[in-house]
């Protein structure tokens, strides 16, 4: 089903190498501390789906923040290719005095887009995240799944080629998330989009990504990565995303060993 | 790679979002009509108004005061008829409800840009916060022989005071909104690219608006009660005669039915304006929000 979309003709200009391209990135908070981030090197490229594992705190979340543009390393270097990128937080974030559409309009709004075309953009949107004709609705009348998915439509309508997902699954009940997974990753495939996934869920991260990239705490650094061989869709109980998952799973915890000892 | 046995289709993933949708979305209770309304709301200080006259009836046909001091219900509603009548009544309230708006306004405009400039400085903030909110606490009566000495028996002396009364509780209610935004909304106009205007404009005020609210309704109640403090005390002929003016008349003719019917217009104004612009706004701003019903 061809949609109409607001979109130039981005896929018919030469491929970037990249969607990201992160350097050698160190993010100091205080001197006398490890740092939160150190010598970080990640490359995502155009329609790849890269998950980011690891404990709490080891700096997976300011990594992203720090790709969105939302402070500025100590040093090192992040560069986006494809533009402005999409950020999904853990909580859905939705502005309440502002239905489901006028949340997805406001971001259509920071691009520029016009008055009529913002309402027929945002319906559209909405339908994509199969929340056809709930626009009106306001935040407090959806649930904690329908209130992700707008954030998701809104997060769409930055028509950002980079789409950063900071945990935006971890609030959600198992069925739910489920549920959003499919979503997502059908999105995904159809919108072409570039994602960095950030979770401490290991079977989420090989349901998911293309590729997993393990994180270590103090200082935050990249230890480990696979190459999930896996086709999607695929089943988050399936017994390929299982074995892996408990691969991982046995890094993660001597990852986080280390630090007990 | 073949694609595991388990996994569903779109269309039935779909169908399956669709069904938690539809499980789980809150469902908010339907607004109650006219008759539950008057039952909940209407009837019980309706009750408690008639229990009240009874118990004043009682204690005038007891004698328990001599009838100057407290007269009967009726009494006081033929007083109050007859200034309704002669038109005193409507007079006492378009001056006193005129000096209450404009004082309220020009409240409203300082308190605005105090509360602003003290969110924008820290420095501010740190600086006359402690006494702004002291301010709060301090009756505003308290103003009103220093406003005389400095502007005379004036309607200046009556602005000075309302404004000395209502101005803090703005400029805090301001402050408090913009406290309580979230600095996750922030966070994401950022993230949508809004300029610093823009985020200003979408964000943090429309958030910071519940607190303001509650600020401007206290100011309201703070500009009444400190336009009444005033109005009892500076009395000049050149004044005319607002609500806290006649209420003072009624004290030196000793007229105990002039002194309550004016009591009772005051609470009524003050009442009615609170019921019929704040309320209303409030309510609506806290239902879009989902805060109340």
């Amino acid at each position: 089903m061809a949609q109409p979309t607001l979109r130039p003709a981005l896929q018919q200009q030469a491929t970037p190498a990249s969607s990201v391209r992160v350097t050698q990135l160190a993010q100091v908070f205080e001197r006398d501390r490890p740092p939160v981030l150190d010598r970080i090197d990640v490359d995502v490229a155009p329609g790849e789906f890269v998950c980011l594992l690891g404990a709490s705190g080891c700096g997976k979340s300011t990594l992203l923040s720090l790709i969105a543009g939302l402070g500025t390393p100590t040093s090192g270097s992040i560069e986006v290719t494809v533009g402005r990128p999409a950020l999904m937080f853990q909580e859905p974030a939705l502005l309440p005095w502002l239905t489901a559409a006028g949340n997805v309009e406001l971001a259509l709004k920071a691009r520029g887009v016009g008055r009529r075309e913002r309402r027929t953009e945002a319906e559209r949107l909405l339908s994509l995240v199969n929340l056809a004709g709930q626009g009106r609705k306001r935040v407090h009348e959806l649930s904690g799944g329908m209130r992700q998915r707008v954030a998701l439509a809104r997060a769409l309508a930055q028509d950002s080629r980079l789409l950063l997902m900071d945990e935006p699954f971890a609030a959600l009940d198992a069925i739910t998330r489920d549920a959003l997974h499919e979503e997502l990753i059908r999105l995904w495939s159809e919108q072409g989009l570039s994602v960095i996934f950030v979770t401490h869920n290991v079977r989420e991260a090989v349901r998911l990504g293309q590729r997993v990239l393990l994180m270590g705490s103090r200082p935050g650094r990249i230890v480990r990565e696979w190459q999930v061989g896996m086709s999607q869709p695929r089943a988050i109980e399936s017994p390929g995303v299982s074995a892996l998952a408990t691969e991982i799973t046995h890094h993660l915890r001597a990852e986080i060993s280390r630090h007990g000892r | 790679m073949a694609v595991d046995d388990e996994t569903l289709t779109t269309e039935d993933s779909r169908t399956f979002e669709a069904g938690l949708d539809a499980l789980e979305a809150p469902t908010l209770s339907p607004r109650p009509g006219p008759g539950a309304v008057f039952l909940r709301s209407v009837l019980p200080p309706m009750v408690a108004v008639v229990a009240f006259i009874a118990l004043w009836q009682l204690a005038y046909s007891t004698d328990l005061k001599p009838s100057y001091a407290l007269p009967s219900p009726l009494d006081v509603l033929r007083t109050f008829d007859q200034t309704v009548r002669d038109g005193r009544a409507w007079d006492a309230i378009s001056i006193s409800v005129s000096r209450g708006a404009l004082g309220f306004l020009a409240s409203l405009a300082v308190g605005t840009m105090l509360g602003l400039a003290m969110w924008r400085s820290r420095w501010l903030r740190t600086a006359i916060g402690p006494f702004v909110s002291g301010l709060q606490s301090l009756p505003s009566v308290a103003w009103v022989p220093a406003a005389i000495i400095w502007f005379g028996l004036s309607d200046a002396a009556i602005y000075a005071v309302v404004l000395l009364g209502a101005v803090p509780s703005i400029a805090n209610g301001l402050l408090a909104g913009f406290d309580q935004v979230p600095p996750l909304l922030d966070k994401v106009g950022r993230v949508l690219g809004l300029s610093t205007i823009g985020r200003i404009r979408h964000v943090l005020l429309p958030a910071a608006l519940p607190g303001y609210l509650s600020g401007l309704k206290q100011g309201w109640a703070f500009s009444w009660r400190s336009l009444m403090a005033a109005e009892l005390i500076t009395y000049s002929p050149a004044l005319g005669i607002g609500l806290g003016q006649q209420l003072n008349i009624g004290r030196e003719l000793n007229a105990m039915d002039m002194v309550i019917a004016s009591i009772f217009l005051i609470l009524v104004v003050g009442v009615a304006i609170e019921l019929l612009i704040f309320a209303p706004l409030e309510r609506r701003v806290l239902r879009t929000r989902g805060l109340t019903h």
